[in-house]
């Protein structure tokens, strides 16, 4: 059983009632993801942005787990929340995390940055859309973990070793990059 | 799996209202357990003196005095501190301990939520409290606090890959991320055609035992490992500007994870709530369930705590040495070796 069906017993899965309360949790976590992503471009402190970014993230798995995907959603947590962004504040702090405002957050760049995130919302839109158009998600089916490991090591096998030795790859340039000898 | 006869039909909301309490109670009440038997008493014992006496009989109240205690003093945010984050830092603690507590089952019926990635999802949740630390120690404005935060931080991702790789033999064993199915399959395994005493993992996953027991110490931030609130150089690290109710918090946090980590590897090690020689699907087992469980957890605690108080503290670079340089490349090993096991068998 999923954390999804776990929450709402299982049997009223399918239920008109189980999809108006699917609605409101998804306008609720939108909604505060919104606001946590524009506070977290417009704050002038970095370990704030930082913190918004959790919350952003947080509801990202939130939404995963309301459309079935539990396994998606929580590796969303254990990877982004639980190593990426403690790896973010890792390094701000260690660097600079100073207390209060931050003058230098505030750059020129600002313009260049929003450019590229309109783009980027643009082409992921439009390949969304594409790909899917206004096709329902399964809601029938929450995905299990075992099947998803199925699939990725018979299916889905050479993408998913060219992505491992991709990020192996990323990993040596990482450390040959940060050598200083 | 039979299903829990109620007399009475329970609504959903009334069901999660239940859960809500009981999940107090779990988290609770094998905290208060663990900082009573071991840190007030059997850490007294080892140093030859009685430890609490006065308040009830044998101290056994002097838990709820020293809650008392912490209630009644100023809850102080320094000057120069982020107020916010410096409040919001002990929440995000307990919410990531709150959230742990889920998965653990107490009986063929008994659980919180059923899930299907189980352990995944422990393991994942138990990662966001590091940042409740980084908050603490950035907010607090104060050198130590950093400095305890950062060096909590480095040690938290080290550790962390150790403990799940830990995990990851018990999974190739039992076949399922499920925290119930992982019971039952210790409960109705065999161990070379002898299926007397169940196969609990912890004689097949030894060497996984060992390893999650330790990282699970250095996750605690317990000595050992206690270089991130070492109070001879960092005052108490990440726990220097807090006072009463929110160091309480953090106090009840470090030994509710130590409760809750301690059920996990009696789930995954030692069979959970099922005792040899019954039959797992008895109902029997929804009401002594969670009393075995906690039998097994005081005795997985009694290990973690008997370490704490015996062993003097790792130095940074010993502590990264160990996790990256033995604990990693062993559990890697014994995933290796499970796994071919497990298809020769």
């Amino acid at each position: 059983m999923t954390v999804l069906a776990a929450l709402q017993g299982f049997d009223s899965l399918m239920s008109g009632d189980t999809v108006v309360a699917q609605n409101i949790a998804f306008g609720i976590l939108a909604l505060v993801m919104i606001v946590a992503a524009l506070r977290m471009v417009t704050t002038s402190n970095v370990v704030h942005a930082a913190l918004y970014l959790v919350i952003v993230l947080a509801g990202v798995s939130g939404i995963f787990i309301l459309l079935g995907a539990e396994f998606v959603g929580v590796t969303q947590v254990l990877v982004y929340i639980g190593a990426i962004v403690v790896l973010f504040l890792f390094g701000i702090m260690l660097t600079r995390g100073a207390l209060g405002e931050d003058e230098e957050a505030d750059t020129e760049k600002r313009r260049m940055a929003v450019l590229v995130g309109v783009l980027v919302l643009v082409v992921t839109g439009g390949a969304v859309l594409d790909s899917f158009g206004d096709a329902a998600v399964n809601r029938a089916a929450p995905s299990l973990t075992a099947e998803i490991g199925d699939t990725i090591f018979s299916q889905y096998i050479v993408p998913f070793e060219a992505v491992s030795v991709l990020l192996l790859a990323a990993l040596i340039g990482a450390i040959v990059v940060a050598r200083k000898d | 799996m039979n299903t829990l006869t109620l007399a009475v039909e329970l609504a959903h909301w009334q069901q999660t209202t239940i859960r809500a309490v009981v999940g107090l109670v779990a988290v609770l009440l094998p905290a208060g357990t663990l900082v009573y038997l071991f840190l007030f008493k059997m850490m007294s014992f080892m140093q030859s003196r009685l430890g609490p006496m006065e308040a009830g009989p044998y101290g056994s109240l002097q838990l709820l005095a020293e809650v008392g205690k912490f209630l009644q003093k100023e809850d102080i945010v320094p000057e120069n501190a982020d107020r916010i984050v410096f409040k919001a830092a002990p929440f995000v603690v307990l919410v990531s301990t709150f959230l742990l507590v889920l998965v653990i089952p107490g009986g063929p019926d008994l659980m919180f939520i059923d899930v299907d990635t189980g352990i995944f999802l422990a393991l994942a949740v138990s990662s966001i409290s590091v940042i409740g630390i980084l908050m603490a120690g950035w907010a607090s404005a104060s050198k130590y606090s950093l400095l305890g935060a950062l060096r909590a931080t480095g040690q938290l991702i080290a550790y962390e890959l150790p403990l799940v790789l830990a995990v990851m033999g018990v999974v190739i064993q039992a076949g399922t991320l499920n925290m119930q199915g992982i019971v039952m399959a210790q409960a109705e395994g065999e161990i070379f055609g002898f299926g007397g005493i169940g196969s609990p993992f912890i004689i097949t996953q030894f060497l996984g035992f060992a390893i999650f027991l330790i990282a699970v110490q250095a996750e605690l931030t317990q000595p050992p490992f206690d270089m991130p609130i070492a109070e001879s150089e960092l005052v108490t690290g990440y726990l220097t500007e807090y006072s009463g109710m929110r160091f309480l918090m953090f106090f009840i946090g470090e030994f509710a994870t130590a409760g809750i980590f301690s059920a996990l590897a009696a789930t995954l090690f030692l069979g959970g709530w099922y005792v040899p020689g019954l039959d797992p699907t008895d109902n029997l087992f929804n009401v002594i369930g969670p009393m075995v469980l906690l039998g097994k957890i005081v005795l997985v605690a009694f290990l973690i705590f008997w370490f704490r108080f015996t062993y003097p503290r790792f130095r940074e670079d010993q502590l990264q040495t160990l996790a990256w340089k033995v604990l990693i490349p062993l559990s890697l090993a014994n995933i290796i070796a499970t796994g071919v096991l497990k298809v020769v068998f």
